[in-house]
């Protein structure tokens, strides 16, 4: 978790990612943060987020992409 | 058949008085009726092809989710023998299924698409390029008829299809339900680009008669019908004087032509969707909202962000995050990182996945460069204004100007100009002169017909113009009061007095001001030869 926390910080160091739960939903992620992050998450976690996966509810929170990536590495 | 025709108006108002009066599981059917019959008089060869890409979709979605299906049982049959490596196998052997299925429908769909509206562009490029290389030979024009609405019913059953395949939404099972969703008559002219899983709520649904439905639905038509009649229609002969007669107006003529250009599409387009989702609200359907105020953006990429909401979200989720997160791209963003620095290289796959988007985007309205151009240019100043991100963080940090009312003014006007000059490209009637005339704007000094009565001449007279006046501050004034919630909302907690006074207000302005009548032929809604 710390280490997602890290890549979303690097992209907005003014939110709290650890509370906030509104990411899509206040639009305070764009799809150019959303490309980012994956691009992020696949190098850091050797994961492949998928089309099919983004959607407001894995990338409104922190706690929920983790999730994602939780159960992407298992599948994988 | 126009919204703005008194056919329409006979149209609805009968299926208004039928659907609420047939039995309530006869009214999805009634409305698929309607849907049909509405398509059929615009032109009976328009429903082979709809017709065919509903089937098409329709089965292809079926067979994707019999696939998931047999997969599901499959797993749960055989959940304590399979390891968890086969499990994964097999999967990806029902994946690969469903991909094929999913592949034949874009083909289909997108090939009708492509070519019913390229293929005639791509002859004149051919041609052009024979013309060029000293042929004389060239290729006739095929007769095309471009059915109406296809682009958006073809991205509205593409999207589905897409979802099915993605698993965010199941199949239709009703090949007739699913006809209404590809059909249904409102959305047909110009969207929004509805999505099964959010429409499906509604459209189906038993719907009780509900006065304040019907009566919001009738108030949002009569909005729609104020916009496109007493305004988009009115500056449409200011609008198509300039733009059809570059040679006589030039300079602060182009200016003009821009501003009035960027009021009639916005009268027209919203007053369209205006239209539609306020018939959809008389029959308790609920469509998704294309517009929140783009006039009042601060960027181009928020102004995206608020009009034509819904396509503007199709593109972002059925082609920039498909392209931007493939092998590919995320090799590409590792590759281009490592050679050009972590700041700029992993920002190389999202200008090139947005500069697809921005490509298709154009060629979407429109078979010709003008679009192109349109769409690039749109694609070059989104991707300019988040290079200087930096250089706008360490201009607020040093002047403090993020939250001045001032320079938030500021940052509309501009954004409202630069859509403008972006808009140019749809009007003129091809690149080198839309060019041609921007570029007047700076060489030409004529700033004065502004003033000395040259606008008189431009087929509105002194009180067309003050009507488009009063027309443009109701405008500014209904968005205003938008940011406070809905206005419909707002007017219905006023006094009895105040809203007969209003709605009645607004019901004889359009019929005294409004630009209709015997003789008079309403112009087509710009997005629908889209």
């Amino acid at each position: 978790m710390e280490q997602l926390l890290e890549i979303l910080e690097e992209l907005h160091p003014e939110v709290d990612f650890e509370s906030c739960e509104t990411l899509i939903d206040d639009k305070i992620l764009d799809s150019f943060d959303i490309i980012s992050i994956i691009s992020e998450v696949n190098d850091v976690f050797d994961v492949t987020i998928s089309a099919e996966y983004i959607i407001p509810d894995n990338f409104n929170s922190a706690k929920a992409l983790y999730a994602l990536i939780e159960k992407l590495e298992d599948e994988e | 058949m126009l919204f703005t025709s008194y056919d329409f108006l006979g149209f609805i108002l009968v299926l208004f008085v039928l659907y609420y009066i047939v039995p309530k599981k006869f009214q999805w059917p009634l409305l698929l009726g309607f849907s049909y019959i509405f398509y059929f008089l615009a032109d009976p060869t328009y429903l082979i092809y709809i017709g065919i890409t509903t089937v098409t979709v329709y089965l292809l979605g079926c067979k994707i989710e019999q696939f998931r299906e047999e997969q599901s049982a499959y797993l749960k049959a055989n959940k304590e023998v399979l390891s968890r490596e086969d499990k994964k196998l097999y999967k990806n052997k029902i994946k690969s299924k469903q991909w094929k299925y999913l592949l034949i429908a874009l083909f289909i769909n997108i090939g009708i698409l492509a070519v019913l509206k390229y293929t005639n562009f791509a002859i004149s490029n051919v041609n052009s390029i024979m013309g060029l290389l000293g042929s004389d030979k060239q290729f006739g024009f095929l007769d095309l008829a471009l059915p109406m609405g296809i682009s958006f019913y073809t991205f509205q059953s593409v999207g589905y299809i897409i979802d099915v395949y993605r698993g965010t939404c199941k199949a239709e099972k009703n090949i007739f339900k699913f006809a209404l969703f590809v059909s249904f008559f409102p959305q047909l002219v110009q969207g929004p680009i509805s999505r099964f899983s959010q429409m499906a709520e509604t459209l189906y649904q038993e719907h009780s008669f509900d006065a304040k439905n019907v009566c919001y639905g009738l108030q949002r038509i009569l909005w729609g019908f104020f916009k496109k009649l007493v305004i988009a229609d009115r500056i449409l002969t200011a609008v198509n004087e300039i733009i059809r007669n570059p040679d006589e107006y030039a300079g602060a003529y182009v200016f003009v032509g821009m501003m009035f250009y960027a009021l009639e599409l916005y009268a027209d387009f919203t007053g369209g969707i205006d239209v539609t989702i306020g018939v959809a609200e008389v029959l308790g359907i609920r469509l998704a909202e294309n517009f929140n105020r783009p006039f009042f953006s601060k960027s181009i990429k928020e102004y995206w962000n608020r009009w034509h909401i819904t396509m503007g979200t199709w593109f972002t989720d059925y082609i920039f995050y498909p392209i931007s997160v493939c092998g590919p791209m995320l090799k590409l963003s590792k590759f281009s990182r490592k050679k050009l620095g972590e700041n700029l290289g992993k920002r190389v796959p999202i200008y090139l996945s947005s500069f697809t988007v921005w490509l298709a985007t154009g060629i979407w309205h429109g078979a010709s460069w003008n679009f192109v151009v349109w769409g690039l240019g749109n694609w070059v100043v989104i991707m300019v204004s988040q290079e200087l991100e930096p250089l706008y963080a360490k201009f607020h940090a040093r002047f403090h100007l993020q939250s001045n009312r001032y320079f938030q003014f500021f940052q509309v006007i501009r954004t409202i100009f630069i859509m403008s000059c972006l808009r140019s490209f749809d009007c003129y009637r091809n690149v080198p002169v839309t060019f041609k005339m921007l570029g007047t704007m700076f060489t030409t000094w004529n700033w004065n017909i502004l003033w000395d009565g040259s606008l008189m001449q431009l087929g509105l007279t002194m009180t067309d113009y003050l009507i488009l006046l009063a027309g443009t501050i109701l405008l500014i004034a209904v968005s205003m009061i938008q940011r406070k919630g809905k206005v419909r909302d707002q007017i219905a907690a006023c006094p009895y007095a105040v809203r007969v006074a209003i709605w009645y207000g607004l019901f004889l302005v359009v019929l005294l001001t409004g630009v209709y009548g015997i003789g008079y032929e309403a112009s087509q809604f710009i997005y629908n030869q889209f």
